[in-house]
């Protein structure tokens, strides 16, 4: 089912969502109050919503080192999100992950992950253990074209090709590995990769919600009813730079300008004027995240630092009668 | 009590698991139709259907990846690399992401997946089919490591560890597979993180795992000879392991050796030495030896490899240099 122009609204709401909390991010970092890396997904985060927006609880997600946009479309809590990326105890991960973990099972978001491409097997399982409960569900992963050169895909694309488990692959091709060029990383090409297993394969303009909800909705609903893999890889932008604080010289001025042409939010936003929306609307919205934002971070400033007596918590489970 | 050999017991441990608890399955390559290439799965495909055994293509960084997602998703995955040699393929799975998973999603999940991998010599299979590879494990945070040395203990740990709620690699000794030992009708879960002694003895306390449990007890036999007494303590558990049990023992005897088939250096033992010679410094008489493999990758030829294995020979001359 195409995505209606009253969904498009919600699907608006929660980019600005993403990408206010991650310009509040950025801002936080400039000011040192952010520790470790910080990979933003500014300019991406029509993909994560897009392709959440047809999944539900029982579908699971796993997730790269750019996941914000990722786990808050999943459903993560914002403040918990906050401070996990503070460094604080009340944050979902009580502050032993940090930006590149934030995770949630209990809402099916498997983790962000370090290790490019390492989500691709750890979805191929949760897949299978989708496919054995036999629910219907299906389990998405997000990665970059970086991980497209990273053996495990080899591997992942054949077992659940092979095996006709419910991963959608998710490449989010921002034209850029950390400092190098796609081009200069893949000899060939993600559709011809996916060909070569047989698996089914959509490009898509990754910074159109719409067309990103569409496709993720056609492929979800053909996984549900039959259990098997399929692709989608969208064009998306990298608006900052791999991370805060990377100085960008290899980027040049014209991709600069492309860019903010493509913003996925601005071209929502003329979508739902086209429609009709007026811009008190769009006010009113705006100052609505900000609130939800302000709140949630006030929480997470709120939240102590972990104290060094949760250091070695939860290295085991602790069980009960047994020492 | 009946004699089966030490694979029966592996294979009575899957079935077992499997048989009560539907969330459990198997996966390795070539367990389900040929059960497996050591045997160790015979039967399983038959009796619980492609649904629960899969034959996995060679891709042991999926394979432990499908361990790690599975378990994520609510079930108790048991995969089985070939050769631990192998194992190195899925690094990433197991050590940055099932090792850590619990504690790094601030103790969200647990993980409760086991990885099966035969190791050791004794088989002429050359460097990369050979290793003894425990001690990478267990110097990680948040794996489990096991090391059966009789068919009681392999079916009493695979249960514990199949139960368990985090990860346990279980390692078993290849040359044990066709081995006979008792195990009782009705067996029972072995707790994981205890020892056992194999042989009680006062001179001087032998700590070892694995297949090195039975050259400690040939060992004991050419020393009682001597008129020397040692205590042969079966650790079982590497990770963790039964220092309390250590301790005790060295209280009685004051003299220390650890031997594994694995390189000496850096190994299991090393870690064995230090809290020894920490927590238990005022009980030593003698200096602690270590037993192991020279530092060199295990050789093919039947004379190199032979010399290259460590066994009751090379303890007996520890367990002298103790008493020295
Ligand atoms: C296994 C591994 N190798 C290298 C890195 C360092 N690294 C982090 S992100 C990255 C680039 C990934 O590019 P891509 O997958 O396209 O994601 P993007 O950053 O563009 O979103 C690299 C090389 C890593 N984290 N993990
Ligand atoms: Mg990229």
């Amino acid at each position: 089912m195409p995505i209606k122009s009253s969904s498009l609204q919600v699907l608006y709401r929660q980019m600005l969502l993403i990408r206010r909390a991650e310009e509040r991010l950025q801002k936080l970092f400039a000011d040192g109050d952010v520790p470790g890396f910080l990979h933003l997904s500014i300019g991406q985060e029509a993909v994560a919503v897009g392709i959440s927006s047809v999944l539900g609880v029982a579908d699971t997600v796993s997730s790269n080192h750019r996941g914000h946009g990722h786990a808050l479309a999943k459903g993560v809590s914002l403040s918990g999100f906050f401070a996990e990326i503070l460094g604080r105890a009340d944050g979902v991960c009580r502050g032993r992950g940090g930006s590149m973990h934030v995770a949630d099972l209990s809402i099916g978001m498997l983790g962000a992950n370090g290790i490019v491409g390492a989500g691709m097997p750890i979805t191929t399982g949760s897949a299978l253990a989708l496919k054995m409960k036999g629910a219907g569900n299906i389990a998405a992963v997000y990665f970059g074209d970086g991980a497209l050169a990273e053996g495990v895909i080899h591997e992942c694309f054949n077992l659940t090709s092979l095996w006709s488990l419910p991963v959608l692959f998710v490449c989010e091709n921002n034209g850029w590995s950390e400092f190098s060029p796609t081009e200069r990383q893949l000899a060939t090409s993600l559709e011809r990769l996916s060909a070569a297993f047989g698996i089914a394969f959509a490009s898509v303009d990754g910074n159109d919600v719409v067309a990103v909800a569409d496709q993720a909705d056609k492929f979800v609903n053909q996984m549900r009813d039959m259990p098997s893999p399929r692709v989608i890889e969208c064009q998306t932008t990298r608006i900052r730079g791999h991370f805060e604080g990377d100085p960008q010289d290899y980027r040049n001025k014209e991709e600069m300008s492309m860019m903010s042409e493509r913003d996925p939010i601005a071209r929502a936003r003329s979508q739902l004027l086209a429609e009709g929306l007026s811009d008190v609307w769009f006010e009113q919205l705006h100052a609505e995240v900000d609130s939800e934002i302000d709140v949630a971070l006030k929480l997470a400033k709120g939240s102590p630092e972990p104290t060094s007596d949760s250091l070695v918590a939860d290295v085991y489970t602790p069980r009960l009668g047994v020492s | 009590m009946p004699e089966v050999r030490y694979l029966k017991a592996v294979n009575q441990a899957l079935y077992d698991a499997m048989e009560v608890d539907d969330s459990v399955f198997v996966i390795g390559e070539d367990v389900a139709a040929a059960g497996g290439p050591f045997k160790a799965t015979r039967g399983l495909l038959e009796t619980f259907g492609p649904g629960r055994v899969y034959d996995a293509p060679i891709a042991e960084a999926v394979i432990a990846g499908v361990a790690v997602g599975a378990a994520m998703t609510g079930m108790r995955p048991v995969a089985e690399i070939m050769f631990m040699d192998f194992i190195t393929l899925a690094m990433d799975q197991i050590v940055n992401q099932a090792a850590k998973a619990r504690s790094m999603f601030g103790g969200q999940a647990s993980l409760p997946l086991v990885i099966r991998a035969p190791h050791g010599g004794g088989l002429n299979a050359g460097p990369q089919h050979s290793q003894c590879l425990e001690a990478w494990f267990a110097h990680v945070p948040g794996l489990k490591v096991v090391c059966p040395a009789n068919a009681a203990d392999a079916y009493g740990l695979i249960r514990s560890a199949i139960d368990d709620p985090d990860p346990v690699i279980v390692v078993e000794n290849k040359t044990l597979y066709a081995a006979k030992s008792e195990l009782p009708d009705d067996p029972q879960a072995v707790p994981i993180g205890k020892a056992t002694i194999s042989r009680p003895g006062r001179d001087v306390t032998v700590v070892t795992y694995g297949a090195m449990v039975r050259e400690a007890l040939t060992a004991a036999d050419q020393l009682t000879i001597e008129g020397v007494d040692i205590e042969v303590l079966d650790l079982r558990s590497i990770q963790p392991w039964d220092e309390a049990m250590v301790v005790s023992s060295l209280a009685r005897t004051h003299r220390l050796v650890v031997a594994h088939e694995a390189v000496e250096a850096f190994g299991v033992g090393a870690e064995v030495v230090a809290r020894m010679a920490d927590v238990g410094f005022d009980e030593l008489d003698a200096p602690i030896i270590r037993v192991g493999a020279p530092f060199a990758p295990s050789p093919f030829a039947k004379s190199l490899e032979a010399a290259y294995r460590p066994d009751a020979s090379d303890i007996v001359r520890a367990v002298r240099r103790t008493l020295a």
